[in-house]
């Protein structure tokens, strides 16, 4: 039975921002079949390529299943006796500010309300803080200091519809695949619709823009000021719009004081861009982490607001500021108050009658007066010892905060560290005292909120395995154990949905936009069936555009302008540290890999870390084409692949931040990123470290595939799944004398017939180990590294290959290469070919001789790059 | 009239000489040609399968009577000389004919060793050298005993045939490894239990001591470690000694076999001399590649041409069915020497490349033979090898380019 004559189930993407829809179907193997749902607002039908692999990522492999204390298995209750004691003593000993809990984007809205609810309402600490805040508080702060409050103005149709789309430090090709999707879709239909990049790195969202802006890193202040300038200085200002703004003087004053030299860029670019931008009506500035990660984060955000309030253009269709996030439900996470700073439904925790108000309705014991402990600040308090008990659910903050050595070393030496997820295998679960097993996507139930206001269902498709259990239950469980059991007696989702939903009424009393209270008498069939829905959902309104009427949530109604100067990244290269190190997604892999690491055709695009660099900053430097590179900034190192590219800008080096303890220690990147936040926000600097780079010394360096697991330790190792098993990268500095003992440890192998070559003066070693005629693995051993078709050699074990040493395929197979479009698995050399021979001169001719780029799209700014590399090598000849 | 062409030897060497002369100019001589065995040429080579039943030995021939007869070539099979007159230039046949040349070509060749161990004179000792000897062992058949002394090509490939006959075989082998002139000690070995494992009874490292006879015939062979070899025929494959006393006694100049100059030409005015039986700066020569360029050479020679022969690295193989090997060139270790080694069990080879700087000077293969001319190639052209010295091991086929080069460095 393969499902497909079930209805299928329809739920909401477990990755981005950009909150798609999609249809479960059970597979009836104890995963499900996933498809874009053609309904849904989002995404209408489209997913991208870890949208579209979701069902790989459903097995049990590597779950957590039970509850465990130390590294020993337990029941729930024992489990759930001892949290609830450790944080009531620790609470009773040294006060409510002496716990926390460290949340997650990855959470559904109703398990954010509890964990807020519990956190400021019951224990009366705000010392709750989600990783959202490495991704979007910025945003926040810009949000609330401009409007009032943390409102999104815009819709997704406004991309369609804006004939201007500025991307300003996003990478929406890779990031928002679908959303850039259907950019591309609307400039198909209205050719004259412009693309504008604003990025100090050549992204593939610069595939076919208008214009990129390779700006300095950290300098939109200054272009943005420099455009709120000219808005002021050629009058294209909003007159009539600016009644309903305070502050336009003083930001207009401010912005004529500009710098603009400190943006790097040429005048006649920045002429462009601002005679692009002040010259179309309908414009939509879209802007993601290159933004908010910040320490000047929230003046950027205020930065390009300015501009479009001065402007008018914002609330009306196919204009606005538009921030993408980068969770799932990083948006229900701010609405609930799953921040630091922020209440529940948008109300302020420093304001007594919104707290009193919230204090009611809960019947809460106790709250906070003041903030709590951001991200940052909240580790740098568990490493004092001034918080003695941390709760830290599904994240995974050893490897994705800034100063993550540190911060790894923090939770390592809290006294009491609890971890809610769904496994045991991350970098963070490995350093809990008591281990609790949550349930994962595809089995919960509950909401989320998109990028654009959208509330969508999120509906469970198969059983939690073993004894997993929702968030808001555990959750509750505790608070019950805490003595706390009538506030968290809840039924079910639908039960703390109408709770919210209710509150959500009461903040909008205080002028709040967040307010979902007509939802909060939805029955318990009328949430099962929730069709997605885009907030405010009241008695007064429903959905729509915020702000295009004027009207804000400042005391007195009116938005407001900042006067802003640019400040430089707050670390400094030197020339100890002469490198400006940028971070930011690759296309197939979410966060810390937990989930798309388990799918193999995700890891095949760009199965191992690296650092891009200058062609001229490499040759300086004696960087190879393959070499290693050693990546010290003051907080710590990293050993990656250099890729040298003038893809960044001489002086610029940048890396992906998926990497792990687990996939590859040596490329837990956020070990080099300084723990410095934007003063307004507490979001982190995460795109402008300084670091030093140099050719990391190897003896040796190592190619291995196996149809099992891989015990590596060497001092650099990256591990990526393949449908075949596993393969990976390696290299050391000392070789070990026997690399026949050292490829059966590292590959768990005694017996099997084994076949050899051996060049030891060359330092080559190639082992392969065969069992019942069938390859197990195999290792490649050089001094430097070998040329290899490493992605047929990842297809080979567990099939006969007698021929596996010669490190390529039979001379009359074609080697596909590096897999490009992951969802029909074809790869770069096969879709060159096909250009090269003219069978596909276009994205859609390559789509129809080859299927490549036709389901998710997200790998067709690649294609259209390789067509366009080949005819610059055609025109070159 | 015609000068007169006498070749002395109907062997290998001396067939290709012929083939040679005769197509570049079939009237240049009046020839003659006396062979001890009574027959023209054949592939001696090719002795092994028709001792193992693979081919007939008609299907080895490589002259017959006909082609001697079609291109007037005076044959006198079965003939041995005499004597030769370098002064005279005459030679006189065995039943004492006198005949001139103008031009003498010795091909002579070479014997089989035979170790004077006690006893070896005793009927069923013999070496294996032509068709008598192979008719001879062909006659060993099931459950009769045979011991080989020589784990060389010939006796192996002896021990082979009488094996694949049923015959119950054991090879004596002096040196600690077989084919100690060709392999190294792993394809040695590998070879070894190749052998044991189709019921030949390998020993190493074994010193004959004695051959024990019993009314005039071979009844065993005696060890120096007291072990005694029950057998009913004993085949002596030690080596080979070049045929000489003809030539030395008409006092050409000899030392381990006839000195012969570039062109193939001896001491003496207007005889040459090609194939087993020649020393060639020092050089003695057992395998057929070479003795074939000397004829080259010698063809050249007596047509008046410049040709010179340059001795080149010759490859082995066996001719033993299962057993592939190959090696060539010098394959010594050596403290300026790197070693590639390709152990593979699945195809049960065993390949060692010898390269000395970025030169391939030796090799040797057990198992998988393929492209074995390719690597011979490359140890004669001493081409730098250090672009694909990563797969060399590998042959050919790991080289070609793909269409696309996508040999990727790394995995980003």
């Amino acid at each position: 039975m393969d499902g497909m004559e079930l209805p299928a189930i329809r739920s909401t993407c477990a990755y981005c921002g950009v909150g798609c829809g999609v249809l479960l179907r059970p597979d009836g193997q104890g995963g499900a079949l996933v498809t874009g749902d053609p309904d849904h607002p989002a995404n209408f039908g489209r997913l991208c390529s870890k949208g579209s692999a979701l069902g790989e990522t459903l097995g049990l492999e590597g779950r957590l299943l039970r509850p465990r204390i130390g590294a020993d298995d337990t029941d729930w209750d024992t489990a759930l006796d001892l949290v609830a004691t450790r944080f009531a003593d620790t609470i009773a000993e040294h006060g409510p500010d002496s716990v926390a809990f460290y949340v997650s984007g990855q959470l559904l809205t109703e398990d954010y309300y509890v964990a807020n609810k519990l956190m400021k309402g019951f224990i009366g600490s705000a010392n709750i803080d989600t990783n959202s805040r490495l991704c979007m508080a910025s945003t926040v702060a810009g949000q609330r200091r401009a409007f009032g409050t943390d409102t999104v103005p815009g819709t997704y149709e406004d991309l369609e519809e804006a004939d201007l789309i500025v991307l300003v430090g996003s990478n929406l090709a890779w990031c928002h695949p679908v959303l850039h999707q259907r950019i591309l879709a609307a400039q198909a239909l209205r050719p004259e619709m412009k693309l504008v990049v604003v990025d100090p790195r050549r992204t593939v969202s610069c595939d076919g823009a208008d214009l990129h802006l390779m700006l300095e890193s950290g300098s939109d202040v200054a272009l943005f000021n420099g455009l709120l300038n000219e808005i002021d200085r050629r009058g294209a200002a909003d007159e009539a719009y600016l009644r309903h703004v305070t502050g336009a003087a003083e930001a207009f004053g401010a912005a004529a004081e500009a710098d603009l030299s400190v943006t790097g860029l040429a005048p006649e670019d920045l002429a462009a861009f601002y005679d692009l931008w002040i010259g179309t009506k309908k414009v939509v500035t879209i802007f993601s982490q290159g933004v908010n990660q910040s320490s000047s984060g929230s003046d950027k955000v205020n930065a390009i607001l300015n501009c479009h309030l001065a402007t008018g253009r914002i609330g009306t269709p196919g204009c606005g500021p538009f921030s993408v996030t980068g969770q799932p439900n990083a948006m229900g996470g701010r609405e609930v108050g799953g921040l630091a700073n922020m209440l529940a439904c948008h109300l302020d925790i420093e304001n007594p009658d919104h707290r009193g108000a919230v204090r009611d309705f809960w019947s809460a014991p106790r709250m906070p007066e003041a903030q709590g402990a951001k991200a940052v600040e909240m580790f740098r308090r568990v490493a004092t010892g001034e918080i003695k008990a941390l709760w830290i659910i599904h994240t995974n903050p050893a490897v994705s905060m800034p100063d993550a050595d540190a911060v790894r070393d923090a939770i390592a030496g809290c006294d009491f560290t609890v971890v809610s997820d769904v496994t045991a295998r991350n970098d963070t679960a490995q350093l809990a005292d008591v281990l609790l097993p949550a349930a994962a996507w595809g089995e919960k139930d509950g909401t989320v909120t998109n990028s654009d206001r959208t509330i969508s269902r999120q509906r469970a498709v198969l059983p939690p395995p073993g004894e997993a259990l929702p968030d808001w239950q555990i959750l509750a469980e505790v608070a019950r154990r805490m003595g706390w059991a009538e506030a968290f007696d809840y039924s079910g989702p639908s039960e703390i949905f109408r709770e919210f939903a209710a509150l959500s009424g009461i903040a909008a009393s205080f002028g709040k936009d967040f307010d979902i209270s007509a939802l909060s008498d939805l029955s318990d069939t009328g949430y099962r069936n929730l069709a997605p829905v885009r907030w405010p959902v009241s008695a007064a309104r429903q959905g729509g555009r915020f702000f295009g009427d004027g009207r804000f949530f400042h005391p007195g109604g009116k938005a407001r302008m900042l006067p802003l100067a640019y400040r430089p990244p707050a670390a400094r290269t030197a020339p100890r540290y002469p490198f400006r190190f940028n971070t930011g997604r690759i296309r197939d892999q979410w966060h810390t890999m937990t989930r798309t690491a388990l799918a193999p055709r995700l890891s095949a695009h760009l199965p191992e870390p690296f650092l891009e660099i200058h062609p001229e900053d490499a040759r300086r430097l004696g960087i190879g084409a393959r070499d290693l590179v050693s990546v010290r900034s003051p907080q710590g190192g990293a050993i990656l692949r250099a890729r040298i590219t003038d893809a960044v800008k001489p002086g610029d080096v940048f890396a992906p931040i998926h990497w792990t303890a687990q996939t590859a220690p040596s490329g837990r990147i956020d070990a080099l990123v300084p723990g410095i936040t934007d003063p307004v926000s507490g979001q982190p600097e995460s795109k402008a470290a300084v670091v030093a780079v140099e050719k990391f010394d190897a003896g040796w360096h190592a190619f291995a595939m196996t149809s099992g697991a891989l015990d590596l330790s060497c001092e650099y190792w990256a591990v990526a799944r393949t449908e075949a098993g596993a393969r990976a990268e390696m290299a050391g500095r000392d070789a070990p004398a026997d690399w026949e003992a050292e490829a059966r440890r590292i590959f768990g192998l005694s017996g099997g017939v084994v076949q050899s070559v051996e060049d030891r003066a060359a330092g080559l070693t190639r082992l392969a180990f065969h069992e019942g005629g069938r390859l197990r693995a195999a290792i490649f051993v050089s001094r430097e590294p070998s040329a290899l078709m490493r992605d047929y050699l990842a297809t080979l074990p567990g099939a006969e290959a007698i021929d596996v040493l010669t490190g390529r395929t039979p001379a009359d197979r074609p080697d596909p290469g590096p897999i490009l479009c992951s969802c029909f698995g074809v790869g770069v050399n096969t879709i060159l070919r096909a250009i090269e021979e003219g069978a596909a001169l276009t994205v859609e001719q390559v789509g129809e001789v080859l299927q490549a780029g036709t389901n998710c799209g997200s790998c067709r700014p690649e294609i259209a790059a390789l067509i366009a590399a080949s005819a610059r090598r055609e025109a070159a000849e | 009239m015609r000068p007169r062409l006498i070749v002395v030897g109907a062997g290998m060497a001396a067939g290709r000489a012929l083939e040679r002369l005769i197509e570049a100019d079939p009237h240049a001589y009046d020839i003659t040609v006396f062979n001890a065995e009574p027959r023209g040429s054949y592939n001696r080579i090719m002795l092994s399968p028709v001792l193992a039943g693979e081919k007939r030995f008609a299907e080895i021939v490589t002259h017959d009577a006909a082609w001697y007869a079609r291109h007037g070539i005076t044959c006198r099979f079965g003939e041995r000389l005499a004597s030769i007159d370098p002064a005279a230039k005459i030679v006189t046949a065995q039943d004492g004919e006198v005949l001139p040349y103008d031009k003498l070509l010795l091909a002579t060749g070479s014997a089989p060793v035979i170790i004077p161990l006690p006893g070896h004179e005793v009927d069923g000792v013999i070496a294996y050298r032509d068709l008598e000897d192979t008719e001879r062992m062909m006659a060993m058949g099931p459950g009769r005993r045979v011991v080989v002394i020589g784990g060389g090509l010939l006796g192996l490939e002896a021990a082979a045939g009488m094996a694949a006959r049923g015959a119950e075989v054991t090879v004596v082998h002096l040196m600690g490894h077989l084919m100690e002139r060709q392999l190294d000690a792993t394809a040695g070995g590998m070879l070894a239990e190749s052998l044991r494992g189709r019921g030949i009874t390998v020993l190493c490292g074994a010193n004959s001591r004695e051959i024990a006879g019993e009314a005039g015939k071979v009844r065993a062979l005696l060890l120096d470690d007291g072990t005694e070899l029950p057998c009913d025929l004993l085949v002596m494959a030690v080596g080979i000694r070049p045929n000489t006393a003809l030539a030395a006694a008409a006092g050409i100049e000899t030392g381990r076999g006839i000195i012969v100059d570039d062109h193939m030409r001896s001491s003496a005015p207007d005889i040459l001399a090609i194939g087993e039986c020649v020393e060639h700066r020092g050089a003695l020569f057992g395998l057929v590649a070479p003795c074939f360029d000397q004829a080259e050479v010698a063809a050249q020679t007596l047509l008046g041409a410049e040709a010179v022969f340059t001795p080149r690295d010759v490859a082995t193989q066996l001719k033993v069915t299962g057993c592939a090997l190959f090696s060539a060139g010098d394959f010594a270790a050596g403290e300026e020497r790197d070693e590639i080694v390709l152990h593979d069990p699945l195809r049960e080879s065993y390949r060692r490349l010898v390269l000395e700087g970025d030169r391939l000077i030796g090799a040797v293969f057990y198992g998988d033979t393929r492209d074995s001319a390719w690597f011979l190639d490359l140890i004669r052209s001493g081409a730098d090898i250090s672009a694909i010295r990563e797969t060399l091991i590998f042959g050919p086929v790991a080289q070609t380019v793909p269409a696309r080069p996508a040999l990727q460095g790394v995995a980003a």
